[in-house]
């Protein structure tokens, strides 16, 4: 979705040529407005990543340091050494990576079967799980927090994985992908004897790679950002992720900001890389699921 | 399936049908085997809880000792609780804000981007970025750059001569903070659904309203924005669902105060939920706010005149 492509842009439709010729800019005076506004929406990370280097005297004092005079560790040798930044990055990572594996078998066997496979109760059951993706959060959330209390599974990761191990988003995603799929290479091989599953594995995934991205992006996404399921379901600091170990590290370390932005760098820097690697895979996500969705 | 007179001779073709016909019918507990995961999470995480929520919120529950029946009185006392209300019209003048910004600012700056500049796919990403962080980073993001004391916002209107501010501590800021930094993260994903949506305005309708003598502004308003409808439809919808329910920022930057002049319905939830152990009437408060979803959600669907969501979600996925 790469905008250079798109044909011509309405504001392109330029008048006949004026007699006078003007002195015309060397670039595109669209980037006397681009430039700064980008800049604008990229300035808060900018400001995040400095202050992170920065000592804690050149932030503490009014009015601040908007520069730093030196990289100072500082704040990551902190966090990584006194606080439990690991621990908490190590959690997120297995929860999120939990996640988006679970998703991506579970929905691709529930997608496969709707899309293609003929069984008993399939209508009933399809339309019952499209209309439970229109139940809020904050409605389940209570109930969530007492069955995963009942389970026992409070203050572990447990109660983090499960709920995210498979959703209807992905279930219907994949299978909307897999019925645009032709079925005459599917069918061939399923006659000569091959397993719903080899099928599946062995021809049907290796052409759904857009499907299969969209849904690891949107997953990683989620379940690495989520802050309020896991604010409900871990008390405990061993079992907190990152976004809510970030919270409770600036509630007790308020005036750390270096260390406190240390940490923010740790717990955006996954994402941020993912999201630099794989933009088109990212952006077409998000478009698509928007658009869909 | 009508069932044709067996011919005589098998065709190749016939046979195939016939192994296909019969593997079919074996199928059922395959399939099921494959649904079970997705059924099982989405009973017993979503349905199940839907129903135990409903239950829930005609008790007195504090998520410890049995709860009693209370009837419809956790619903009476919302109605009569002022930070309930309070919560509703922060939820409401921040939806307000958020949404008509959000989706402004994502047109102009789609509108803008959609040219073949340099750069254009740098720009594009550095507006985008926001959207992928995460509202607790964001929170802290902001905490920071907005403290009263050590922040650089104050900073920055120091050198500009401008006083001290309160931002998140004032109660007649705070919210409109958070709005502007939900705009900051949010119109990224605005800008390229309508960046999107923008490739599909058909070259051949924008040449012959050009060739028609259409100025910019006349294709803007009679050709581009007619194609853009449905986009902004959505984009209506979506944004609205999740400003009603913004949680995490309000909790990370200012936990519903200064004064209650942030407290969104989520937060108040939460708080009676899981602060106040007043679960029965959390979940009625959670109730309240499902249903002004599920009305924003049918109302959306009347407008667009569109058949249920699953007929949607397959035409989409047919593209």
């Amino acid at each position: 979705m790469s905008a250079t492509t798109v044909e011509s842009a309405p504001a392109q439709a330029r008048p006949a040529p004026v007699a006078a010729p003007r002195r015309r800019l060397p670039f595109s005076p669209w980037h006397l407005l681009l430039m700064p506004l980008s800049l604008l929406f990229a300035l808060p990370l900018v400001w995040l990543v400095l202050s992170s280097v920065m000592t804690n005297a050149e932030i503490n004092r009014f009015p601040p340091a908007l520069w730093p005079s030196g990289i100072d560790l500082g704040g990551y040798r902190y966090v990584l050494g006194n606080a439990m930044f690991p621990r908490w990055f190590a959690n997120s990572l297995i929860v999120s990576a939990v996640a988006v594996a679970s998703n991506l078998v579970f929905g691709a066997l529930g997608g496969y079967a709707f899309a293609r496979m003929r069984f008993a109760g399939s209508r009933v059951l399809m339309v019952a799980m499209l209309a439970t993706m229109a139940i809020p959060f904050q409605l389940t959330m209570i109930p969530t927090f007492l069955i995963m209390k009942r389970l026992g599974l409070i203050d572990t990761l447990g109660a983090l994985i499960i709920p995210s191990l498979v959703t209807p988003f992905a279930v219907f995603l994949l299978r909307q992908f897999f019925l645009s799929l032709p079925r005459e290479l599917e069918e061939a091989a399923w006659i000569d004897g091959c397993s719903r599953l080899r099928v599946l594995y062995l021809i049907v995934l290796p052409l759904s790679r857009p499907a299969l991205s969209t849904v690891a992006v949107l997953t990683f996404l989620t379940t690495w950002n989520d802050l309020t399921w896991p604010l409900i379901a871990i008390n405990h600091d061993t079992q907190y992720t990152l976004q809510l170990g970030l919270t409770t590290f600036q509630g007790q370390h308020h005036t750390q900001w270096a260390a406190v932005m240390a940490g923010n760098v740790i717990t955006v820097l996954p994402v941020l890389l993912a999201f630099l690697f794989a933009q088109k895979a990212f952006i077409q996500s998000i478009t698509s699921s928007g658009l869909k969705g | 399936m009508s069932s044709l007179p067996a011919p005589l001779t098998l065709s190749d073709h016939d046979r195939r049908q016939r192994t296909l016909r019969r593997r079919r019918r074996r199928e059922t507990a395959t399939a099921w085997a494959y649904i079970l995961p997705a059924v099982l999470v989405v009973l017993g995480l979503s349905v199940v809880p839907f129903v135990w929520s409903l239950l829930l919120s005609f008790r007195a529950d504090d998520l410890v000792t049995p709860s009693r029946w209370v009837g419809v009185d956790n619903y009476d006392a919302l109605t009569q609780d002022p930070h309930f209300s309070q919560a509703v019209r922060n939820t409401l003048l921040y939806t307000g804000l958020y949404v008509p910004l959000s989706m402004a600012l994502g047109l102009f700056l789609a509108l803008v981007l959609n040219r073949r500049i340099k750069l254009v796919g740098l720009y594009r990403t550095l507006i985008f970025v926001p959207f992928v962080i995460s509202a607790t980073a964001q929170g802290v993001l902001f905490s920071f750059i907005l403290d009263p004391e050590f922040g650089a916002a104050n900073s920055v209107l120091h050198a500009l001569g401008i006083g001290r501010q309160g931002f998140l501590t004032d109660p007649g800021q705070a919210l409109a903070v958070l709005v502007a930094i939900s705009v900051w993260s949010g119109t990224g994903f605005c800008v390229v659904i309508y960046l999107a949506a923008l490739q599909d305005v058909p070259p051949s309708l924008l040449e012959a309203a050009r060739l028609d003598g259409a100025g910019r502004w006349q294709l803007l308003r009679h050709v581009v924005m007619p194609t853009l409808t449905p986009v902004s439809l959505f984009l209506v919808l979506w944004q609205t669902i999740n400003a009603l329910q913004v949680f995490d920022l309000v909790y990370v930057t200012t936990k519903g105060g200064p004064l209650g002049s942030t407290t969104v319905i989520v937060y108040f939830i939460w708080e009676q939920a899981f602060k106040n152990f007043t679960a029965g009437y959390g979940a009625a408060a959670a109730y309240v706010l499902a249903l002004a979803l599920l009305v924003i959600g049918v109302a959306s669907r009347l407008v667009r005149g569109r058949k249920p969501a699953g007929a949607v979600l397959a035409e989409g996925g047919a593209k």
